[in-house]
């Protein structure tokens, strides 16, 4: 077990595109950091470059603490789970999983034990004969993790190993996934373009976006506290609200005025943070959760405004809201029993609370 | 009412009636033209067998139909098989078959997991140049061969002919095998050098057992044109002790214009026997191999 530390590493390809662009972080021990961004925005890469499948083309990677830019993969003591399994389709699951071992020359006994404690743990004991083709799409994965486990690595790496499941098994899985860290505590880096998998699994997230890192930290403080507009898009389901505003001083006190005129209080405590910005166009963030009807038992610093849906969704334990806002979409969401028709206003309340301001020019949230 | 529902079932039926036909259409025509083809195929080796089991006065008799058989013997078979020289061109080409398939799989394996697994600078090229000597015909090849297997004073000497016979085998297997080794997911290779292996081990133990319907069809190619291959016998042996049977078999049993026609057929379809064994056993595997790649993306 061990931490890894990537420190300014760049991936170019042959014509100088960069597909990662010079990455910091540092990875503790035990840690299960997940990588998350829609697709080409490097996580893959750099994946792959702490794996040592794809060679890096400037910076370092240190595992253990021992840097590990022209170790082959098979010397830097990692295991990886792919996407589609990647299990030898002529060896049962007791061989795939013991064939590193057997490579690195293991007593058969000692094998023989790893494999079956690691069957134990995934609960694939009964399976331990059959050939990969002759199993489910969950059993295999199940395997590819074993493969991965009787290895005992100082690091785990998964690329979107659940991508190729259907929704209920991914689910399932990804529970599966966090029982089997919680028992081996190996370090693990984890790449999806899935949020929920992000947010569900990580200690720490890692948003990247053409090729950078756009904000790191536990999956909270990420929902919370967005550091760019991009997370704060990512993040969260449905996305966060972005509607163009301005910031406006009247009488010592801060409001948020949306063009059509509609002025929202800013909160006392955040005065001070948004003083600056007064006078200037802004987007103001809020995400649908905190955009909603008045039967929040919260009465802290709510702002009420009125917008007419064009859709309702009602999808059980909620009813979304979508409305178009001079020519933004907006979503909100609504109790249930809230009398929602399409066409006719609707009475909403802004959590001043949960919002975010986003400078327009930087893209970077206030 | 009725008047209006009428036309519209019997436009249905119409419908059904001509899938079902267009249907039986294709079928007769398949059918029809896969017997008349195998007639085709089946008629010169049916013909041999029936020649092979006539005397040479039967065969000489002009009177009956050739396609039939008055009094059938074995005698041209027992003839051959007692004949020390028959004996001999059959062992020269199998050993002669068994050394190029053993040279051309070994050669063809190891080049086509380097050219089509291992990425390097020029290998595309490489690839298609493998490839492209293949399409050189062995009539345009045995006069500068003739010459190197000269030199190397291999001529009129049966391991000479497993010197050239690979410029035929080669370019063909390894190309079979590029093909079959891009069929398997890179994942595969990427996951074995992970868990720790070196590419010897990653060709040994994870692409040679799943390529093996590949394997097995570029072996089978290697074994036929090893086996039936006549240009280049016919051009560099020259004793009959070193000939393989594809030439023994026409060179000793033609005498100027005199054909032991019964013997002659009867060779030839001892000499087609073994490929006829393999084919048979292995046919499964060969249509696999052949295509790979067609079905797996």
């Amino acid at each position: 077990m061990a931490q890894v530390s990537l420190r300014k590493v760049i991936k170019a390809y042959e014509g100088g595109v960069q597909a990662v662009k010079g990455i910091d972080l540092e990875i503790a021990d035990h840690e299960f950091v997940v990588l998350v961004g829609p697709s080409g925005c490097g996580k893959s890469t750099t994946l792959r470059m702490i794996a040592g499948l794809e060679e890096i083309s400037g910076g370092d990677i240190a595992i253990g603490g021992t840097i590990v830019n022209d170790i082959p993969p098979r010397d830097r003591d990692i295991a990886m789970v792919f996407q589609n399994y990647a299990l030898y389709p002529h060896m049962s699951v007791y061989d795939n999983m013991a064939f590193g071992l057997t490579l690195r020359k293991f007593p058969k006994a000692e094998i023989d034990k790893r494999v079956k404690e690691a069957a134990r743990i995934l609960d694939i004991t009964p399976l331990l004969e059959r050939k990969p083709k002759a199993l489910s799409g969950g059993q295999r994965q199940r395997v590819a993790m074993g493969r991965a486990i009787v290895r005992d690595p100082k690091v785990f790496l998964f690329d979107e190993p659940l991508s190729n499941l259907d929704a209920k098994l991914r689910v399932q899985m990804r529970t599966e996934i966090k029982k089997v860290h919680q028992t081996v505590k190996t370090t693990t880096i984890y790449v999806t373009h899935d949020q929920v998998e992000a947010m569900t699994l990580a200690d720490r997230v890692v948003v990247m976006n053409h090729g950078v890192i756009e904000q790191v930290g536990p999956p909270q403080e990420l929902y919370h506290h967005p550091a760019t507009k991009f997370v704060a898009g990512f993040i969260g389901s449905p996305a966060m609200n972005f509607i163009p505003a301005r910031i406006e001083e009247a009488s010592g006190a801060l409001n948020v005025v949306m063009n059509n005129g509609t002025t929202l209080a800013v909160p006392e405590d955040r005065v001070a943070r948004y003083r600056p910005h007064a006078g200037k166009q802004v987007l103001f963030g809020i995400r649908p959760e905190h955009l909603t009807d008045d039967k929040t038992m919260d009465k802290s610093n709510l702002a009420p405004l009125s917008l007419t849906p064009e859709v309702i969704e009602p999808m059980g334990m909620e009813t979304l809201a979508h409305f178009r806002h001079e020519g933004t979409e907006i979503t909100a969401r609504l109790d249930p029993s809230t009398p929602a028709e399409v066409g006719k206003p609707l009475a909403l309340i802004a959590h001043m609370n949960q919002m975010h301001i986003i400078d327009p020019t930087t893209d970077k949230v206030i | 009412m009725s008047a209006t529902t009428i036309p519209v079932k019997q436009g249905i039926y119409h419908k059904a009636g001509s899938l079902r036909r267009e249907r039986r259409w294709a079928l007769w025509t398949a059918y029809l033209s896969l017997i008349v083809s195998a007639i085709i195929m089946l008629a010169p080796p049916v013909y041999m067998l029936l020649t092979s089991l006539k005397t040479s006065a039967e065969v000489a008799d002009q009177s009956g139909s050739p396609w039939w058989v008055s009094s059938p013997t074995l005698e041209n078979y027992w003839a051959l098989l007692g004949n020390r020289m028959f004996i001999d061109f059959f062992l020269n080409s199998a050993k002669v078959t068994i050394a190029v398939v053993a040279l051309t799989m070994v050669i063809s394996v190891l080049a086509a997991f380097a050219l089509g697994r291992m990425r390097f600078w020029g290998s595309q090229a490489l690839a298609t140049g493998v490839f492209l000597t293949y399409l050189v015909p062995d009539t345009l090849l045995f006069i500068p061969l003739y010459q190197i297997v000269g030199g190397l004073g291999l001529l009129d000497n049966a391991w000479g002919l497993v010197l050239v016979y690979p410029t035929l085998t080669v370019p063909f297997c390894t190309w079979i095998m590029i093909g079959y080794f891009a069929s398997i997911p890179k994942e595969l290779d990427e996951a074995a050098l992970i868990d720790g292996a070196n590419w010897m081990q990653m060709l040994w133990k994870i692409f040679i057992p799943v390529a093996l319907p590949g394997i097995i069809a570029a072996t089978i190619f290697a074994f036929t044109v090893s086996w039936a291959a006549f240009v280049y016998p016919t051009a560099f042996i020259t004793s009959p002790a070193e000939m393989p049977m594809t030439i023994g078999v026409v060179s000793q049993l033609i005498r100027g214009d005199t054909f032991a026609w019964g013997q002659l057929m009867a060779g030839a379809l001892l000499a087609a026997l073994p490929p006829v064994v393999i084919y048979a056993f292995l046919m499964d595997y060969y249509i696999a191999g052949l295509t790979a790649g067609a079905t797996k993306g």
